[in-house]
């Protein structure tokens, strides 16, 4: 079948079949950021958001994106890299691999929640697995880019936050 | 060089970092040509049984199916998918395919096609005649069993390593120094317990993805994701049985590895389709291949007696361990060492010490290598024993541990006689106890709304890399302005090696860091490297990187004495310019770089290996404040402090980010990953749906420092950290329930039930 | 592998239903586990495009959608309030913001899993499924009906100024459940419900016998009689013993909360 979807505010026309799930023509298409972790929806690598609601890209039919707009990593590149660099200046990045995932859910969370506490970040971030950092890292990152973009926040203490990325 | 450090011990941000977070194809898959065959493996449902037919016809017959192989068109010629030195210790026990499945999840064919949903349709086709034998399961019934995992003749050990296939023997291990019986007679305090580990998964988020291609030369080209590119080229030949000359390895990123990709998992198969079809192919494993087929880290059962005198003192320690290598070897004979030798180190050195070891084939999941590799193991038996000891004498474990942990200089019989130079050990412990308050905290608190809240402590150790065997050489160009382009064969795999290796560089250079240009992995391009594995890479292509460092300084000052016709004696460099204050002359490094490509006979490159007579371990203490609900016995962990001597941490994020790591997934080994077989020896948690590994709301707070010590025989005092951070979890946690809730938990993963069916037991649970 | 032949995003329930009694085919709720199984689909039918994934706040009633994402439930303020966080406490640690943003009530409350958290949940509420033809049944009488070829539309739960609470025990924070509880309470009379034994959640019969202000013995002799009664196993979680055990902690706790939801009322 035919489908037209709205990738990063770009129209694009494809076919698939009718068992295609939205990750196969994502990556098809080139948006390479978006990764398969698990297979079973427990990994959250495959994170793109979908009429801006974070959605596992696994387990959307394709089908199901038709006339609708999916927004991956690479169409958020600029707010990505804003925070790309808090989570590079903790080391937190790693691997890698899972990165594009949390990313767009922590940017997700960012609009939908304004100053969230401890408790809910991660409960909001929860579905985002990480094998490399045990997440403290990430937290770090997710606490200094809160602060810098949404103010007001309890930084780390003295020496914890560093200086932008060269 | 100045004593003051500019990148070492600093917060440096990994090159590739911006890269990888801005989601870049990077990875195996993002590279590999739209072009590739899809590769996919059918695998046995039977864990031991012989296939006495399989035909192959109809799925040959599916639109799109390239090829369909079965055992009767690879080479029969044993191998091992171990990423080990050759001679591999671990058996020659497997071909490419067999007419004998050995686990659930074997391979038993390999179907190659132009799309997804023909091979799968292929799959299903083949037709494959089992006759089912009863398999060995148990791993405490495995050795002389008559039923034999391993029947065949052409089985071989390539080192002595005490392996009989005959007897499902895949290794045997041990050391005795002074008479361990007579001296724990005489002791007046004796624990002598029994703990039980299983196997788990590594759980990188990057599942085993490799592309092959030919390369104008006809040469087998394999685009992997390993920690090993060099064994990688080595056993593919091996297998394949062509010419070593005829395969070349490229490393792209790596998702991760933990051990998973020290092994040879997903290569050979599009290798060989490659190899038969000249077409370009593509294996990526689902991740329930991951977790069903490829290696995990060793189960293991572990008794250890300890004897103290009435002071405390630790006079003999015994271990012997079980491990369990599942269907095929890898990795077997090496790890269980270090069940014994990486914890039985951590003491004394002791009156009498003793280690012995079996190692036997079962019909379950082939074990591999993890983080820790049997040190975990060993030191959650060791540590957990540790804090038996100390209660049995009613004393505080961590006095007891005080009384009795090694300390620098000391020369360890359980460690292969090697002086241990740089110990902190006594420091990590002073400033953990600070951390948390154990003096506040020991044992334990009642919080008095149902829950208790207990501490515990465990020490740890590793090696750092493999003594006198590993062995890495780094190449430095002088370019065009005065860059460096550095070729390592150490597989950065998201740790951030080639960093770090970038930071010494600079330091050794006086450069800025992004004058330094690495380039790894690829065979044909970068010098040998034995691989990312036993915690080698810091210390040993380290000092690498330093002597080449220094070989190439030499050779530029040589060069720049020639350009000033001056006296090389006079040279100096300050990393930008060379100069001679006795004959007031100069020259850049950017125009000495320019002169370097101008007619010059030598090349402005140095290349340098290094290979250690020692291994020097890191050492760590963690102590870990758990919170148990005395209903439901679940336990929370509340605050986890670790200290950490890793001689001269060289990237301070890297390493407590390590350290973070390696504790969460620790954590996880302790208290959630739960595998499990059924009684047809079919892994049930094949999955991440099934196989919990810890989320963020999972892992609790973990806090991390250094106690920086140097070791003399390491880049700026480095030794390792990537091993040694998953080690104290499962003991530290084992000891805070103890603490907390007075049941000694001897088997992991410590739930929730045993927590409270323990707690049942000694009365302390308040279910109503 | 699974296959789907045909993928249908219907107009109308009628076209749904038509479509429904072919045995092939599949009315796709949240399609999150679509990727496990291995079955041969031949019409995949989609309801998304049938605006029933809305939450509609009556008088008397709360209506949703089958296709509203579990998310919207847990974040809807009406509900939640009404119900004193029921709703949010049920859905919150089912794996993640983003799953709970596709998976849609109408496909967990179908499947009637066995693990189900909101099945659990609702169950304890006065809820009733809106069938396409089969009409208004009660949860209570739907969870146990065999699976057919009928599509349920609605759920509808009842205002009717109940208390409630709801408790899960999971080994980790966002894993299946070991075992789910929930209790609610309405002018004195209780109505408890256990799931994940892992069957799928069944009520307490003698929850009805409960005096409106509960002793712990009641509370613990109601355990004691679902543990009796209902059917318990082991898997791989946990034992059906230690399910047993957790039943009456369980019970406790969610009593409790709705007895002190009442005192503070009070």
């Amino acid at each position: 079948m035919k489908i037209k979807v709205w990738i990063n505010d770009k129209a694009i026309a494809t076919h698939i079949d009718g068992d295609t799930m939205l990750i196969d023509v994502l990556r098809e298409k080139g948006y390479k950021s978006v990764k398969c972790g698990c297979d079973t929806t427990n990994c959250g690598l495959c994170t793109v958001w979908l009429e801006g609601r974070p959605v596992l890209s696994c387990a959307v039919p394709a089908a199901r994106a038709d006339g609708k707009h999916v927004t991956t990593l690479e169409g958020v590149a600029k707010e990505a890299e804003e925070f790309g660099r808090f989570m590079a200046a903790q080391g937190a990045e790693q691997c890698g691999y899972c990165s594009p995932g949390l990313i767009m859910n922590v940017l997700a969370m960012a609009r939908e929640m304004k100053k969230p506490t401890e408790k809910e970040i991660k409960e909001y971030l929860a579905g985002n697995l990480c094998r490399c950092t045990g997440y403290e890292g990430q937290y770090r990152a997710i606490r200094n880019y809160l602060a810098v973009t949404q103010g007001d926040y309890q930084l780390f203490g003295k020496g914890e936050v560093i200086e932008g990325v060269r | 060089m100045s004593d003051k450090k500019k990148y070492i011990g600093k917060r440096v941000v990994k090159k590739d970092a911006m890269a990888l977070l801005a989601g870049k194809p990077l990875y195996t898959d993002d590279l590999a040509p739209a072009d590739c065959l899809i590769v996919k493996a059918l695998r046995s449902p039977h864990a031991s049984a012989l296939i006495k037919s399989i035909d192959t016809t109809k799925a040959k017959l599916v639109p799109g199916v390239e090829c369909v192989l079965t055992y009767k068109d690879v080479p029969q010629k044993r191998f091992t998918n171990a990423g080990q030195s050759y001679p591999e210790p671990s058996p020659y026990d497997r071909y490419i395919l067999e007419d004998r499945v050995r686990y659930v999840g074997d391979e038993v064919a390999l179907v190659a096609g132009t799309k997804e949903k023909a091979v799968d349709k292929a799959l299903r086709l083949i037709k494959v005649q089992y006759e089912v034998l009863e398999p060995v399961l148990d791993f405490r019934k495995a050795k002389d069993n008559p039923i034999l995992v391993h029947p065949e003749d052409d089985w071989v050990a390539n080192c002595p390593v005490g392996a009989d296939n005959k007897r499902n023997m895949c290794a045997t291990d041990g050391f005795e120094s002074g008479d361990v019986e007579k001296v724990l007679d005489e002791c007046e305090y004796v624990v002598d317990e029994t703990y039980h580990t299983l196997a788990n998964n590594q759980g990188m988020m990057e599942p085993f993805v490799t592309y092959t291609e030919k390369d104008a030369y006809g040469r087998l080209l394999i685009t992997s994701s390993t920690q090993i590119p060099f064994h990688v080229r080595r056993i593919i030949a091996n297998a394949l049985d062509i010419p070593k000359s005829k395969v070349r390895v490229v490393k792209p990123r790596i998702g991760g590895g933990f051990g998973a990709k020290q092994t040879v998992v997903s290569e050979l198969f599009p290798a060989i389709v490659t190899w038969i079809t000249g077409k370009p192919a593509k294996m990526i494993y689902s991740r329930k291949e991951v977790m069903v087929a490829s290696t995990s880290r060793h189960e293991m059962e572990i008794r250890v007696r300890l004897g103290a005198d009435v002071s405390g003192k630790i006079r003999a320690m015994d271990m012997y361990t079980l491990s369990n290598t599942g269907a095929h070897g890898e990795h077997g004979p090496t790890t269980v060492g270090l069940s014994g030798h990486k914890a039985l180190s951590l003491y004394g050195p002791v009156e009498a010490c003793r280690f012995k070891a079996d190692v036997v084939y079962t019909n379950t999941m082939p074990s591999g290598a993890y983080r820790g590799y049997g040190a975990t193991q060993g030191i959650f038996a060791l540590e957990s024993a540790v804090d038996e000891l100390a209660h049995k004498m009613d004393m505080d474990p961590v006095k007891l541990r005080e009384m009795n942990l090694v300390h620098e200089g000391s020369i360890q019989p359980a460690y292969y006689n090697e002086q241990f130079n740089a110990v902190a050990l006594d420091r990590c412990m002073a400033r953990a106890k600070e951390m948390i308050g154990w003096d506040e905290k020991y044992p334990f608190k009642d919080m008095g709304n149902g829950k208790v809240r207990g501490i515990g402590a465990a020490m740890a150790m590793q090696g750092s890399g493999i003594t006198a065997l590993d062995q890495a050489a780094v190449e430095i160009r002088l370019s065009d302005e005065g860059f460096y382009n550095m070729m390592i064969g150490a597989s950065d795999m998201g740790t951030g090696c080639d960093t770090i290796l970038a930071q010494m560089a600079a330091e050794c250079l006086e450069c800025d860091i992004d004058q330094i240009i690495v380039h790894g992995v690829d065979t044909d391009v970068s010098p040998y490297d034995t691989g990312s594995y036993a915690s080698s890479t810091t210390y040993v292509t380290g000092m690498a990187v330093v002597k080449t460092c220094e070989t190439l300084r030499k050779k530029m000052m040589a060069l720049a004495a020639d350009v000033l016709k001056c006296p090389e004696e006079n040279m100096e460099f300050d990393g930008k310019k060379f100069y001679s204050l006795e004959d007031e002359k100069e020259i850049s490094l950017s125009d000495l770089a320019t002169q370097s490509h101008l007619g010059i006979n030598e090349a402005m490159s140095a290349s340098e290996s290094f290979c250690s007579p020692v291994s020097p371990p890191p050492f760590m203490v963690g102590m870990a404040e758990v919170e148990v609900d005395l209903a439901t016995g679940q336990p929370e962990v509340i605050d986890y402090v670790a200290v950490v001597d890793c001689g001269t941490p060289i990237n301070l994020n890297l390493a407590k980010v390590q350290t973070e790591g390696g504790i969460g997934q620790g954590i996880g080994m302790a208290l959630y990953e739960n595998i499990q077989y059924n009684e047809k020896g079919g892994m049930i948690n094949n999955s991440f749906m099934q196989y919990k590994i810890p989320t963020r709301l999972d892992v609790g707070k973990i806090r991390v420092e250094f106690e920086n010590s140097y070791e003399p025989t390491g880049p700026f005092g480095a030794k390792s950290i990537g091993e040694i951070v998953i080690n104290t979890p499962s003991p530290a946690l084992a000891n805070a329930i103890y603490n907390a809730t007075g049941v000694r938990l001897r088997e992991l993963p410590m739930t929730s039930e045993k927590i409270l069916k323990g707690m049942m037991e000694n009365g302390r649970a308040q279910i109503g | 592998m699974y296959t789907i032949r045909t993928y249908k995003r219907v107009e109308s329930l009628e076209e749904a239903y038509e479509l429904n009694q072919k045995k092939t085919t599949t009315i796709l709720g949240g399609g999150m586990w679509l990727r496990l199984g291995s079955r041969q689909i031949g019409a995949a039918v989609d309801l998304s495009g049938l605006g029933l994934n809305t939450i509609e706040e009556t008088d008397d009633a709360f209506i949703i959608g089958c296709m509203t994402p579990l998310r919207d439930m847990e974040i809807h303020q009406g509900l939640n309030q009404y119900f004193q966080d029921l709703i949010r406490d049920s859905l919150k640690d089912i794996v993640g913001v983003q799953f709970r943003n596709t998976a849609t009530i109408g496909g967990s409350i179908y499947g009637r899993f066995g693990f189900s958290d909101p099945l659990t949940a609702l169950l304890a509420l006065d809820t009733t499924v809106e069938m396409y033809k089969g009409g208004m049944i009660p949860l209570e009488e739907f969870v146990n009906m065999p699976y057919d070829r009928d599509i349920l539309v609605r759920i509808h739960i009842r205002k009717d100024g109940r208390r409630c609470a709801y408790q899960s025990f999971r080994n980790t924070r966002t894993d299946f459940p070991v075992l789910t509880t929930a209790v609610s309470c309405k002018e004195g009379q209780w109505r408890a419900v256990i799931g994940a034994r892992p069957k799928k959640a069944a009520l307490v019969e003698g929850a009805k016998k409960l005096p409106a202000k509960p002793e712990k013995q009641d509370v613990d002799a109601l355990a004691k009689e679902a543990c009796e009664t209902l059917k318990y196993e082991d898997n791989m979680r946990a034992s059906g013993e230690y399910r047993k055990i957790l039943t009456g902690v369980l019970l406790n706790r969610a009593v409790e909360t709705v007895c002190g939801g009442m005192d503070h009322e009070d």
